[in-house]
């Protein structure tokens, strides 16, 4: 037993030494990700600020310069300019200078002063949809508060109910406060193939394979040492991004710190094990890289990232069962955000851990055969 | 510059394609699996929202109001017994949102500051509880509308804005998420096509046997440049066909835009991939920077999901290095819109000069030396 410990030990110490020896293979493995952190995490917002606007106002009134300092005063809105006729407005959202246009009629004012409905449009560039709906809640909701505000002016009779909205454990609706929680998953995802996936395919184009057969290791150990590396730079990195989510951007952790460990522990398990998969089944470099590209996109899209998973239709929801990164997301935002613990994260951890010890099994196997 | 010899190293490079199967799997396998997957997995738009909805004294007011959510094909709304049975929904995430209508809703909506909805998102997704909120709100302004026309009231809504989606009027995602993964899929195809090339090269020894040749350094690299290519534009015509046909995305922009806009895209990518391929000498190397900086900075940073208006100026600035930023909007542009000229020599002008940077450093680092 002493001697098995001995030899993956050993293993282990000089696969991190192959890792971290090398300048540019070190710089690669802790500068980007570090880099990408904070990069990400301020690019990544689906809040929008200084969307710009253009204007086609045909009214002379005082109300409809009300109705656009509206838009105007909004941190999610700044006008670029005042057009005067619809050509104009066109050119403006076809050249993607704009992302919205106000179009007002010439009876704003008077409509609403005689207490008719006045109707403005908003005219939307859908070559960007996302954003575009997204500035059109926030343009409908401009224009709710000015009703408000004509209807308490003029006295009249308000609408008979009101709908009062509030959001939990988000209070603000922050979307930082759920991109950057998965970007510490994405990131840690990213570490740990980068270890793992590779390693096997390059001793054997370098020859340094036969070397390793040579000695006394046997195949699982050989494994485990090739697995430890990845286990140590994944939690070592993983505790740092965590560190940077709490501390620079300010992100509040009301869950419980062993909850996410459990949660770290069972992730990496389950990607160093499909890293080693991947390892063991490619030839050349080059394959191991196709083949870390072919888990990885579709991982990171299917886990909810930035799309949820409840809008994909059926089958592909079935897909991301298989997703490790679906349940480390669900586990970092629970732990970031919700304040849940242990207790709550059991239907995450199991299907990490049973995909973990199978991959595992898997390349073991592989990597037997491909030894025979 | 000496087209025999070019042809020979060209020859030479497809040899070494044909031996390896994963560059022919990177131009087409990789986008088959990526359209499919992204094209029937990523959507923005929410359906399918789980309403909560808790009545603590149901009327003939509060069953016309859910009524007008079960017709609308967003919701789908279970009926709680109260509030805290619902709290544990949210909490477990068997419902996105609450609505709950308290015991005098239907008397307080006859006094003046009207009857209380109150909804209760959970936030921690803050871009799909502010869509159900738009939801919601604008089921609730329908339904207002509604029953004031029943009770032959005027509904006094001093502004009603009418939105129209030009290009998109249905707001479809998959029309404007398609286009924009073909740039992210091109990104990855060129630059894993030529990120090992070269370093393999310096790995396996090989690059000496060539340098004992006269070939010179540009026809080393365009021998490597010049098959991928070829490659990769066969993968486009594969992505634009699986848009067009399968996904059921128009293309109102012109072959002929699409494919030439590609062509210097495609250049500028195989052109990162060849300066990493140049710089890094171990395909080990190579390969972990073309893991780190394809994928993820042409998802997050190309204006294909995040708006980059609403990024901080720093970061604005840093898209700019970004290639495929350029080509998700004309991609975008191409399909949904047609020939945009404005928008199409803008963004062309920001690869085409990427593109010479990209391929300049190549050139200039590329030495035919052995130290």
């Amino acid at each position: 037993m002493r001697l098995i410990l001995q030899r993956v030990l050993a293993l282990t110490v000089k696969e991190l030494l192959a890792l971290l020896r090398d300048a540019a293979s070190r710089a690669v493995l802790i500068g980007p990700p570090i880099i990408q952190l904070l990069v990400f995490g301020y690019a990544a917002t689906f809040d929008l600020k200084h969307v710009p606007f253009v204007v086609y106002n045909q009214d002379q009134g005082r109300l409809s310069r009300d109705f656009i300092a509206r838009f105007e005063g909004s941190p999610s809105f700044s006008l670029l300019r005042v057009v005067h006729n619809q050509d104009e407005l066109g050119q403006a959202i076809d050249d993607k200078s704009v992302l919205m246009a106000i179009d007002i009629g010439p009876t704003f004012t008077s409509d609403i002063e005689r207490g008719r409905t006045t109707h403005v449009q908003l005219i939307l560039d859908g070559r960007d949809s996302n954003t575009a709906a997204l500035a059109m809640g926030y343009a409908q909701s401009i224009v709710t508060s000015f009703n408000e505000a004509q209807i308490a002016i003029h006295g009249r009779k308000p609408p008979s109910t009101v709908l009062l909205d509030r959001a939990w454990f988000n209070p603000n609706l922050d979307s930082r406060w759920f991109i950057v929680p998965g970007i510490c998953g994405i990131l840690t995802l990213l570490v740990s193939m980068l270890t793992t996936g590779l390693s096997v395919a390059r001793e054997r184009e370098m020859g340094t394979f036969d070397q390793l057969l040579v000695t006394p290791l046997r195949p699982t150990e050989i494994l485990l040492g090739k697995s430890l590396p990845g286990f140590i730079v994944g939690f070592a990195e993983g505790t740092f991004i965590i560190l940077v989510s709490i501390f620079w951007f300010h992100v509040p952790f009301t869950g419980s710190v062993l909850g996410l460990y459990i949660g770290l522990f069972c992730f990496l398990l389950a990607t160093v094990g499909i890293g080693l998969m991947i390892s063991s089944l490619a030839v050349t470099q080059q394959q191991g890289l196709l083949g870390v590209f072919l888990f990885m996109v579709p991982a990171i899209v299917l886990s909810g990232f930035a799309t949820p998973i409840a809008n994909m239709p059926q089958i592909v929801q079935y897909i991301t069962l298989l997703d490790p990164l679906r349940y480390f997301l669900i586990v970092l935002r629970g732990s970031f955000l919700e304040g849940a613990g242990v207790s709550l994260f059991w239907p995450q951890y199991w299907p990490l851990a049973f995909i973990g010890v199978l991959s595992m099994i898997v390349a073991s196997r592989l990597f037997r055969r491909r030894l025979a | 510059m000496n087209t025999m010899r070019l042809t020979g190293l060209m020859r030479k490079e497809v040899y070494e394609i044909v031996r390896d199967p994963s560059s022919i799997a990177i131009a087409f396998v990789l986008p088959l699996v990526l359209l499919l997957i992204f094209g029937y997995g990523v959507s923005l738009d929410a359906r399918r929202i789980l309403v909560a909805e808790v009545v603590d004294h149901p009327t003939q007011l509060t069953a016309s109001f859910l009524a007008e959510l079960q017709r609308s094909p967003w919701f789908r709304p279970t009926i709680y017994p109260d509030q805290a049975s619902a709290e544990q929904a949210l909490m477990q995430g068997r419902a996105n949102a609450i609505l709950w209508l308290r015991s005098d809703f239907t008397r307080q909506s006859y006094s003046t500051g009207g009857a209380p909805i109150h909804l209760t998102v959970n936030g921690v997704d803050a871009n799909q509880a502010r869509i159900i909120e738009n939801y919601v709100n604008g089921t609730w302004l329908l339904w207002l509308q509604q029953e004031a026309t029943r009770q032959g009231t005027h509904l006094a809504t001093p502004v009603v804005a009418d939105a129209r989606v030009w290009f998109n009027p249905a707001l479809r995602s998959r029309d404007y998420l398609v286009p924009g993964l073909i740039a992210i899929i091109m990104t990855l195809i060129g630059a894993l096509l030529t990120a090992l090339v070269v370093a393999r090269e310096w790995e396996r020894g090989t690059m000496e046997g060539i340098m004992v040749t006269p070939v010179a350094k540009t026809e080393i690299l365009l021998g490597k440049l010049i098959p991928y290519f070829a490659m990769g534009m066969g993968g486009m015509m594969m992505s634009t066909a699986m848009a067009v046909f399968l996904f059921g995305v128009p293309l109102r922009g012109s072959l002929l835009v699409l494919f030439g806009t590609a062509a210097l895209f495609l250049l500028t990518a195989l052109g990162m991939g060849l300066v990493i391929s140049v710089l890094a000498r171990s395909q080990f190397v190579a390969a972990m920077i073309a893991i780190v900086t394809t994928f993820l900075p042409a998802f997050i940073l190309s204006g294909f999901i995040f708006d980059i208006r609403s990024m901080p100026k720093l970061i604005q600035l840093l898209t700019h290095i970004v290639a495929a930023r350029y080509f998700v909007t004309i991609l975008q542009s191409t399909f949904l819109a047609g020939d945009v000229w404005p928008v199409l020599l803008r963004n062309a002008f920001g690869m085409g000069v990427l593109c010479a940077l990209f391929l300049g450093i190549a050139l200039l680092r590329f030495r035919k030396r052995l130290d």
